[in-house]
């Protein structure tokens, strides 16, 4: 029964950092072709998973356990299903995109892509770790290659904003070590399956169950970002390199929406109903807000960070709406958010590196100079704001839908009622940037901009793609996930 | 008499005597080096040499062999090993102390491990004293402004800590009437259970011997010398200042609170919740104090004052855990095993940079990881072993230790230190940013012998091995807290 196929996938990037790590000679273009060979044989590897998981079963699967240290009965023991199976594909993939991404890189290119690449090895290890100790340890693990990431190769303000993005993840993990510390001593377990699939069982023994829910909560919070816990975000968004960014977006946020999922409202099924209004508040406030303040933005990268935190509210909607189209839609939600902010990033830094400029005031016209980029960052705008056809459609509509028809929370029909605003909000914005940015008068000084290249053209055109399938077919991810949301929906005993 | 079950404390002595004797002897000082390490070699071969021998009696109750004396002794034999290999470029800024500094350290670990089996007040008192007084010397080895300042201050108020401590140790005698851990221990058990007027006078007694433990460990309130004895103190002397005095502090006041006064339950409690205040008291203090500082060997000992609170966390924990006591016992044993590791890597790190001129301010770190890549590898480590980031030792250390707390009832102090961590991470973290992202005022590589590199790879792998792999050494922690003699 143990397969290693997740173990080779969460080692595999680490192995190659190690590598690169070793021999302190190879040139700058060895060390890129490498992390290059290393994160795509991840994302083959993943693409074989996607294949072979099998969309009817229950359960995990790909299951891998030995025994790690017996005195706290810490196991290693990694395992997949079909909410962690689509994130942990999206994962390699965007580690694909930021390697290709950062192939400008000269600055210390050796130390850039050993960070880049145990930040992948770390985020895969989140999504597949089914110890509650393990888990803890990958989640952990993140902080320190991102701060690298942003301390040395990021811009602006950067020292500051990768101390603040270190400060608030690990304040939020500190909370979330607390809490699985507490879970630990009142279960004797730190098997997460195991312990939510006791279920009610353990609920009731287990004295605090209330403060234990939201200690591990805070972790999750902070990573979404949920809107109180939000302002690390925009500064990291913003300040990290490029490639970073996607990373941190597109599939660190997840790590956020994730946790939920698998922690608290599957081991505390009662209490995420008890306090899903709050948390719904939270989610609406977030869309709202994240979406008016993407109004004000004059940087591009802030913007899109913004608007992240608005679609990230999305997610938190579909998870605390407790019913199983809801969590279909989160699921979805963060796959397509994934696809999106990253091709939105991605554009935004082609543009941004090509220009010299990233205030929307001084861009504009930039479709006549840059005509792929514009047709690329205008689809990630289509999708971003929920066009029918994109994959941005499907989640918001399926996490509306199931939200709205949702029994287990009371007024939930007011809370996704006001939600929609936001897709009011969104469309607004989007559509105002991509014409302040990509159209109105022809600016002389963006005249010898370089349209995105080869490498460039190839990663946007995949995420159109993607976008695009996902969006058409969306029961290729539906078919995945549905299976195991409908799990965490027999826990909550509905 | 057995006096051959001290075999490994015979030899350190010896090996004193002899360092003293090859300094006079032999003009070239790497003779000294060889002979202390070549003794700490055989005293480690005769501590295996005693290990099988079940727990025993040495001395007439004065001294004990057991399981846990055992892990302290390997571990301050291990430290004084590594403190000495990191040293041997440093020590040439004190020439003309060759001898006198090697003895000296030789017998503060001969007090240390002493101290380890020591069940009597009264050889608790002298080995803590021997090791007290051997850092008195160490501590004013530069015979500079600074360090004569230091080692004045830690002279005084060591000795208002040792009437302290003899003062409470009176009040344990008088309500005792024994000298002897277990002669204490079938006194407390003859207390019935309800019975106040005996247990105040304990606790009493037992808070003074906290206090005075406490100077030993810096715990908030008695930390103030550290600071400055840490920050003026020749760098190897607090490297082993910051590890094996803490730690010995900590393995003689585990055994006095644990042996005898584990009953009546009230009274374990009592001083569990006053420990679990001074803790987190201690590692509020420590962070938070740590954080203006510019001075690294200053901040380091702010920060190994916070590292104290958390152990005081299992100490704590042990109070409130009435009779199942092995597994937070093993958790304080683990911590403490991480953080000697954290701090040889940090600590040696420092030495090797001021082996020449002092480097004290953290900007003289800067860009150090382009400079010499170990040293920037092995401080980062260290430091992140501190904050408690996984898959180090530091984080694993903190996991065992708060999961024992949170069983017993302390989820509150785990929740103070957990944000504690984050506090401590903003302070450790600017190192690190010195270290990787700071330009560096010279592009010169640091050099360092071999002697130093390889103290810098052991720590490194200590720490990786301790946060990846714990189960090899959760076994040498159970194994220390197993046996236990009163």
């Amino acid at each position: 029964m143990n397969s290693h196929l997740l173990s080779l996938i969460i080692f595999l990037p680490l192995a190659g950092a190690l590598l690169i790590g070793t021999y302190p000679r190879i040139p700058a273009r060895v060390v890129k072709y490498a992390a290059l060979a290393f994160t795509l044989s991840v994302l083959a590897l993943s693409v074989i998973l996607l294949f072979r998981f099998d969309r009817q079963a229950n359960g995990m699967q790909f299951q891998e356990i030995y025994s790690w240290i017996p005195a706290l009965a810490a196991y290693y023991r990694l395992g997949i299903d079909g909410i962690s199976l689509p994130l942990v594909a999206l994962t390699s993939l965007l580690s694909v995109v930021a390697v290709l991404m950062s192939w400008k890189v000269e600055n210390r290119t050796r130390e850039f892509f050993i960070w880049l690449l145990v930040l992948e090895s770390s985020v895969l290890g989140v999504f597949c770790a089914l110890d509650l100790l393990l888990f803890f340890v990958f989640w952990e693990v993140e902080v320190v290659p991102v701060y690298f990431l942003i301390s040395i190769w990021g811009s602006g303000d950067r020292r500051h904003s990768a101390t603040k993005y270190v400060l608030y993840t690990l304040l939020g993990s500190a909370l979330m070590l607390a809490g699985i510390v507490s879970l630990y001593y009142s279960t004797g377990s730190l098997d997460m399956v195991a312990i939510a699939g006791s279920g009610a069982a353990i609920a009731q023994t287990l004295l605090p169950a209330v403060p234990i829910f939201f200690l591990l909560l805070a972790g999750f919070a902070v990573k979404l970002p949920v809107v109180p816990f939000h302002s690390w975000q925009p500064d990291a968004y913003t300040d990290a390199p490029a490639a970073v960014t996607v990373m941190l977006a597109g599939s660190l946020a997840k790590m956020g929406g994730y946790g939920m999922i698998r922690l608290c409202v599957s081991i505390f099924p009662e209490v995420a109903r008890r306090y899903a209004p709050i948390m719904l508040a939270l989610a609406v406030i977030g869309i709202i807000y994240g979406a008016a303040i993407a109004f004000r933005q004059t940087n591009l990268k802030r913007l899109i960070a913004y608007s992240s935190i608005s679609h990230m509210g999305f997610v938190l909607l579909g998870i605390f709406a407790l019913s199983q189209t809801s969590l279909v839609g989160a699921s979805l939600q963060m796959v397509s958010h994934g696809l999106i902010t990253a091709l939105l990033f991605c554009t935004a830094s082609i543009i941004m590196d090509t220009t010299g400029e990233n205030d929307i005031r001084r861009l504009g016209g930039l479709a006549r100079q840059m005509p792929s980029t514009a047709t690329f960052f205008m689809l990630a705008g289509l999708g971003a704001l929920g066009l029918p056809s994109t994959s941005g459609f499907a989640a918001e509509f399926t996490t509306f839908l199931g939200s709205y028809s949702s029994s287990e929370v009371a007024g939930i029909k007011v809370f996704v009622l006001v939600a929609l605003l936001g897709v009011l909000l969104a469309a607004a914005y989007v559509l105002w940037t991509i014409q302040r940015v990509l159209f109105g008068t022809v600016l002389p000084v963006f005249n010898d901009s370089r349209d995105a290249d080869m490498r460039q053209k190839t990663y946007c055109g995949l995420f159109v793609i993607l976008i695009f399938f996902v969006g058409l077919y969306p029961m290729a991810v539906v078919s995945i996930v549905q299976n195991s949301t409908a799990g965490v929906i027999k826990l909550l005993g509905g | 008499m057995n006096l051959d079950l001290l075999r490994p404390e015979i030899c350190m002595a010896l090996t004193a005597l002899a360092a003293v004797g090859a300094d006079l002897l032999f003009k070239r000082k790497a003779i000294v080096t060889a002979v202390c390490l070549a003794g700490i070699a055989a005293a480690t071969g005769l501590t295996f040499s005693i290990m099988g021998n079940a727990p025993q009696i040495i001395a007439n109750r004065l001294f004990s062999l057991d399981d846990y004396a055992i892990f302290f002794k390997f571990l301050f034999l291990g430290l004084a090993f590594i403190v000495i290999v990191a040293s041997v470029d440093y020590v040439n800024r004190m020439k003309d102390f060759h001898g006198e500094f090697h003895a000296l350290l030789i017998t503060a670990t001969l007090g240390a491990m002493l101290t380890a089996s020591a069940t009597d007040i009264i050889s608790i008192l002298l080995s803590v004293e021997l090791t007290a007084i051997s850092f008195y010397a160490l501590v004013g080895f530069l015979k500079n402004g600074k360090t004569a300042e230091s080692s004045i201050k830690y002279v005084l108020l060591g000795a208002i800590n040792s009437a302290v401590l003899l003062y409470g140790f009176s009040m344990l005698f008088g309500f005792t009437g024994s000298t002897v851990l277990s002669g204490m221990e079938r006194a407390t058990a003859a207390i019935p259970s309800g019975g106040a007027a005996g247990g105040a006078g304990l606790l009493f007694g037992l808070m003074l011997v906290i206090a005075g433990f406490g100077f030993k460990i810096a715990a908030v309130p008695f930390h103030m010398w550290a600071p400055d004895v840490y920050e003026g103190a020749p760098t190897p002397v607090t490297l082993y200042l910051s590890t094996a005095s803490k730690i010995a502090g900590f393995a003689v006041l585990t055994r006095i609170l644990v042996t005898p006064f584990m009953q009546p339950v009230a009274l374990a409690r009592n001083w569990g919740i006053i420990l679990a205040g001074i803790a987190a008291l201690t590692m509020t203090t420590g962070n938070l104090l740590a954080i203006p500082q510019v001075n690294i060997k200053r901040l380091l000992s702010y920060s190994s004052i916070a590292q104290s609170g958390y152990m005081l966390v299992a100490v704590a924990a042990l109070g409130m855990s009435s009779s199942n006591f092995l597994q937070a016992r093993s958790s304080l044993l683990y911590f403490i095993l991480a953080f000697a590791f954290a701090e040889l890597a940090v600590f040696t790190a420092i030495v090797v940079m001021s082996r020449n001129k002092p480097a004290d301010l953290i900007s003289d770190y800067a860009g150090l990881a382009r400079r010499s890549p170990l040293l920037g590898v092995a401080m980062t480590l260290g430091l992140l072993s501190l904050m408690g980031l996984p898959p180090l030792a530091g984080f694993m250390g903190k996991f065992y230790v708060f999961t024992q707390a949170a069983q017993h009832g302390l989820l509150w102090l785990v929740i103070i230190a957990v944000v504690n961590s984050v506090v401590s991470a903003y302070y450790y973290l600017r190192i690190i940013k010195t270290i990787w992202t700071d330009e560096p005022a010279s592009e010169e590589p640091v050099s360092s012998s071999l002697g130093p590199r390889f103290a810098l790879a052991f720590a490194c792998l200590g720490i990786a091995v301790l946060g990846v792999a714990p189960a090899i050494i959760t076994r040498f922690s159970e194994f220390g807290s197993h046996m236990f003699m009163p």
